[in-house]
């Protein structure tokens, strides 16, 4: 059924390639999208939780307008509407860019910062979750704020929401198939392309469809060995150098709450 | 830097913590009431009184983890004040150990003790370790070094808490009710550790229940109720012949 794939093209490659070059694009959309999202919601999920009223609204703002903006909108947003608004010579610079690029970089962007407004939910959820003594035990010792933050809050944090990041991985990838919107042949494009030039409508949405659930259980496997990874010794039940009997006082130490049953 | 106000020069041993008329409310309710307490370096005060009567709201101001509405606070030379430059001066003279331990859990017990003598006294890592060894020791939980807070039992976790707030070498050390968290068995494990702190001439201030405690290092029992203190004694005193009905009736609570 996928022999077509093998079949050359007018171009002289085989539609395989143009899959592969598609898969390409997702990757390094979904990649380096990821990064951007993570270092911004990183940061945007902190301001939701600092003292600081000015820098607490920022965050919230970023949040409510990223989030609550459908992706594809967004999308033509940052490649169509972005380059009119600008002065002219930049807006015009930024149209001279040439394909695939023009199309990738608000691509990635448009991801990035939409993902980040989600990632940024998830911070701020994780640090919620932790107990307040943790903040008062560092304050007590003389840490500052930015310090308890960076290495008793946001490590604690992170790991709390390993899990829901999964998701949120699952996510950027997929929707870099948005981007077929403003032109970039990323997988999806490349399917509706080799379906329109072989008529296999089946099998080229087919093969595209296997990738997305390849693709879809790499991530998942991923992120389960990070959580493994990650995991502090003796909070994990399965940890079997934790006597049962001291059990009890694990619990009680109220060392994490109970998210981090469910991290497990 | 913060200004530095110092207080009670004529007094001997000066006051390391002073408290004058504080008065703390949370919304429309009082926690503490004119609270008046001074702790004389090297003195060793124990706190008592019934849940709710503001024990752990005092001492949580004296570090600056609550701020009181009125009143005046003076730690170390040092008056707390809401416009005050640097807090994190005077808290890392004070050390602090909760009831429910808050050890960080991510981090191994020696690291638990090495990060704020590195972040915030400046050690290097060689330095922070052997201090925090040498803590360790003292607590006699070395040999757990490299587990992690939640591989110990809660005794074990106070015990390194002790540690930890030693390893700032701190010049106050402030206890809310370390053990009232921990199974009976574990009680004396921590209570033996405070006793000799008490003995090294550590400046304490204890909130707790354990009146064996009390009676072999406490200087001065202060008696709480209602966000006021009613009543301070030497603990012999105290527990002989305490003077108000409300402290007869707590004391009649706690031994039975
Ligand atoms: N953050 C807070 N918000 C509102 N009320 C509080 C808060 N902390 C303490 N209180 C109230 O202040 C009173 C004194 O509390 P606390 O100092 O914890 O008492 P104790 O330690 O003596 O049991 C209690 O009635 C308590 O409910
Ligand atoms: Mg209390």
């Amino acid at each position: 059924m996928f022999a077509v794939l093998f079949e050359p093209t007018a171009d002289g490659q085989r539609y395989i390639d143009w899959l592969l070059s598609g898969l390409g694009w997702t990757l390094a959309l979904a990649f380096f999208g990821w990064w951007i999202a993570f270092a911004v919601g990183i940061v945007v999920g902190i301001g939701r939780t600092v003292q600081n009223r000015a820098f607490a609204a920022l965050a919230r703002l970023y949040v409510e307008v990223f989030r609550n903006i459908p992706v594809l909108v967004q999308m033509f947003l940052w490649y169509f509407v972005l380059p009119e608004i600008l002065p002219t010579t930049l807006g015009n610079a930024i149209k001279q860019i040439p394909p695939p690029w023009g199309s990738f970089f608000p691509a990635l962007i448009c991801l990035g910062l939409y993902t980040a407004a989600r990632i940024a939910e998830q911070v701020r959820a994780g640090i919620e979750a932790l107990p307040k003594g943790q903040t008062e035990a560092a304050s007590a010792l003389g840490l500052s704020p930015y310090l308890t933050y960076r290495h008793i809050i946001v490590p604690q944090a992170l790991r709390l929401i390993v899990p829901s990041l999964t998701s949120e991985v699952m996510g950027i990838y997929k929707n870099t198939s948005v981007a077929l919107t403003i032109g970039l042949m990323e997988l999806t494009a490349q399917a509706r392309q080799i379906s329109e030039a072989t008529f296999q409508t089946f099998t080229a949405f087919g093969a595209a469809t296997l990738i997305y659930l390849a693709l879809a259980l790499i991530a998942y496997q991923g992120m389960a060995l990070i959580d493994r990874a990650v995991r502090i010794p003796g909070t994990a039940r399965t940890d079997d150098d934790i006597a049962p009997n001291l059990a009890e006082d694990i619990q009680q130490a109220g060392a994490l709450p109970a998210g981090m049953e469910i991290a497990k | 830097m913060v200004q530095q106000t110092v207080v009670d020069e004529t007094r001997r041993p000066p006051a390391i913590v002073a408290v004058e008329g504080v008065v703390k409310r949370f919304g429309r309710f009082t926690a503490l009431n004119d609270i008046n307490l001074s702790v004389r370096a090297g003195e060793k005060i124990v706190l008592c009184g019934p849940s709710g009567s503001g024990k752990s709201t005092l001492i949580r101001c004296i570090n600056h983890i609550e701020t009181h509405d009125s009143g005046r606070i003076v730690v170390d030379g040092v008056e707390l004040t809401d416009r005050m430059g640097d807090i994190n001066t005077v808290r890392r003279e004070v050390g602090m150990v909760f009831q429910s331990f808050n050890l960080f859990p991510h981090l191994s017990i020696v690291e638990n003790c090495m990060l704020a003598p590195m972040k915030v006294r400046g050690l290097s890592r060689a330095q922070a370790h052997e201090r925090a060894r040498g803590f360790l020791r003292k607590v006699r939980i070395h040999d757990q070094a490299d587990k992690y807070p939640g591989q110990l039992s809660g005794g074990q976790q106070q015990r390194v808490a002790i540690a930890r707030a030693l390893c700032m070498q701190p010049k106050i050390m402030l206890f809310d009710e370390p053990t009232s968290a921990l199974d009976p068995e574990m009680v004396k494990e921590v209570l033996d550790i405070m006793v000799e702190l008490a003995r090294d001439g550590m400046t304490m201030v204890c909130v707790t229940h354990e009146m064996g405690f009390a009676r072999e290092v406490a200087d001065r029992v202060v008696f709480m109720d209602h966000g006021a203190i009613v009543e301070e004694a030497d603990p012999e005193t105290f527990f002989r012949a305490p003077r108000t009905e409300r402290a007869r009736d707590f004391l009649g609570q706690i031994i039975h």
